[in-house]
């Protein structure tokens, strides 16, 4: 599969990562070889075949509806960047 | 003044389009319904789910989304969804599993929303709605559970947004109709049913004001029989109904305007503005979204089970419409009442457990939605508030029946005093005040014997014809007794006299 310019850089941003254009080249190459790579695997007919979401076969891992008090506010906000003791604040999202 | 001359002129600048040009566009609309669910806990996590809350003190580290934290899903989120399904007629899937819904804001701390994107809890089924026009079924594309995003509050001339996660994580149902729904009137119908409806499930308090009941509308403008829809454009965050109405009818000119006059319509998302009754476009991010979904590889699959099914069936609470059957099959009341009755699940209860001790069910009803609603609305309580015990309506209810006091004596004198002080009952209370009728015929003969007696002249003029005295006499009689006279009973007796004089 081939990966452009325009598609490259839409992925970085989808993931907020920075793309400089030095770096280009390389991401688009790396990109490139993983997607041939798995691209092996359109060898095999999966047409009847039911889609694994899990690996796990286990199911309904359920709780009772309880409240129980886990961290208080002070615990919650200790690592924010930036916080008022009651908000985490983050740069206006909204003119 | 100014204020009705304002509300003028921006009703002026509000687009219009003839109802020639109307006639000629269908429309197009279909919603998506979210309703908080009314658990105790969150969908995925053990911390409150209650509204109101002082900011961030609902809080775990899944909810802010610490890394190496795990969800876990709440069991009665699950049968919430599944009442809701099962009173739509919708089709509950075995087979579940949840999704990834991924993208960046600042209320979703994960980076990503936990839904069901490919197996949606319920499939099909409906809400009846009755309209001006007809009878129809709203139909329902599907309803999946989902949780909900944190808070954010913008506050002019600050430069940081304040974030609040509360609310994160609190279970939601989202109902996504199909796009079948006609008019405002339709749509403002069908979500008064769809509150209805989870209110008496007792699975969300259907608050809209407060945001537990929201809705996006999805509407487009066609030519009337075109197979091929117009270009549709999304109103987020409807939390009134009235403002659904106004925000939809607004939208409808705005497009038809745009149609007539060859002006494309963008694929947007509106908000609606309720101060000018206008929706506008909201800035959109730089690209389309793209969600990139995927199977949320931290919780396992969900399979519901006959048994399961089973079990949440049978704790069903009775559905509006199955009351409204009982009460007019049952109980005999016109569908006007029963419509009335059945439209909280409070009132149809307090209905109910007052016909366990009377027969008079009509009486019940004419109770209800009279002297017990007006009371309610002027003191602007609900029926749980009141301090009237349904034992004791009937036994209001009684003493009417027996003749004991006039319908219009225990409305206006009693059940007041019914709820000044609880612990008397409608008997007590009557005897205290002495409005006990005299419907003892002994006694009443004796005080419509003194009337005429003391007022021969009178009695004279109305055997000549003056019919009109009739209702002094009663006057006098009622002075007589202090106004304890049963007048039915009176009437009888004084008309019996008279012509036997």
């Amino acid at each position: 599969m081939n990966i452009d310019q325009e598609l490259l850089q839409k992925i970085a941003h989808l993931a907020r990562l920075e793309m400089p254009e030095s770096a280009e080249k390389e991401m688009k190459e790396s990109l490139e070889s993983v997607l041939n790579w798995m691209s092996e695997l359109d060898e095999i007919d999966t047409s009847n075949v039911k889609p694994l979401t899990h690996m796990s076969l286990e199911i309904n891992a359920l709780r009772e509806d309880k409240v129980i008090p886990n961290i208080s506010r002070e615990q919650g906000l200790k690592n924010a960047p930036k916080q008022d003791g009651e908000y985490f604040r983050v740069p206006k999202v909204m003119e | 003044m100014a204020f009705y001359y304002l509300c003028i002129l921006k009703f002026e600048i509000l687009p219009s389009v003839n109802q020639e040009i109307r006639d000629k566009y269908e429309v197009v609309i279909g919603l998506e319904v979210h309703a908080q669910l009314q658990t105790e806990s969150k969908i995925f996590a053990a911390d409150a789910a209650s509204f109101g809350a002082s900011p961030n003190t609902h809080i775990s580290p899944i909810t802010l989304g610490h890394p190496g934290t795990l969800p876990k899903l709440n069991k009665k989120a699950v049968e919430f969804a599944m009442r809701m399904g099962i009173a739509c007629n919708s089709q509950i899937t075995e087979n579940q599993y949840f999704d990834r819904k991924n993208y960046f804001y600042p209320d979703l701390p994960k980076g990503y929303q936990i839904t069901q994107d490919k197996t949606p809890i319920c499939m099909g089924g409906g809400v009846h709605v009755k309209l001006s026009t007809g009878e129809k079924t709203v139909r329902f594309h599907h309803i999946h559970l989902e949780e909900d995003a944190g808070k954010s509050l913008h506050t002019d001339g600050s430069s940081d947004s304040l974030l609040d996660y509360n609310r994160a994580g609190t279970p939601l149902i989202e109902m996504v109709t199909e796009p079948e729904i006609k008019s405002a009137e339709e749509a403002a119908t069908f979500m008064t049913e769809v509150r209805k409806l989870v209110r008496y499930l007792g699975i969300c308090d259907g608050n809209m004001e407060e945001g537990s009941l929201r809705c996006d509308v999805n509407i487009s403008v066609m030519p009337v029989g075109s197979k091929v829809f117009g270009t549709k454009v999304e109103i987020k965050n409807m939390n009134s109904m009235r403002f659904i109405q106004k925000a939809i009818e607004y939208e409808i000119v705005r497009q038809i305007d745009a149609v007539e006059n060859n002006e494309k319509i963008i694929q947007e998302t509106r908000s609606f503005d309720p101060a000018t009754g206008r929706t506008s476009g909201m800035r959109e991010k730089e690209s389309m979204n793209d969600y990139r979904y995927f199977p949320e590889p931290d919780l396992v699959p969900l399979v519901i089970s006959e048994e399961w099914l089973s079990s949440v069936k049978e704790q069903m609470p009775a559905l509006p419409w199955e009351l409204f059957e009982k009460f007019t099959k049952e109980y005999g009341l016109p569908a006007y009442d029963a419509n009335v009755l059945t439209d909280s699940r409070e009132v149809a209860e307090y209905f109910e457990a007052t016909c366990q001790f009377t027969k008079n069910y009509k009486a019940v009803s004419n109770w209800i939605m009279g002297t017990v609603k007006s009371y309610l609305n002027d003191h602007n309580l609900e029926i749980g508030q009141l301090s009237v015990t349904p034992e004791q309506l009937a036994q209001l209810i009684q003493l009417v029946d027996d003749g004991k006091v006039s319908n219009s004596t225990a409305s206006q004198q009693i059940f007041p005093e019914m709820i000044a002080d609880n612990a008397k009952t409608p008997l007590q209370i009557a005897e205290a005040k002495n409005l006990i009728q005299q419907s003892n015929t002994d006694t009443l003969q004796t005080l419509v014997d003194e009337v005429l007696a003391n007022n021969s002249a009178k009695v004279k003029e109305y055997k000549n014809g003056k019919k009109g005295l009739l209702s002094m006499f009663m006057g006098e009689i009622m002075k007589k007794s202090k106004g304890s006279a049963d007048p039915k009973v009176t009437t009888a007796l004084l008309q019996k006299t008279l012509e036997n004089l």
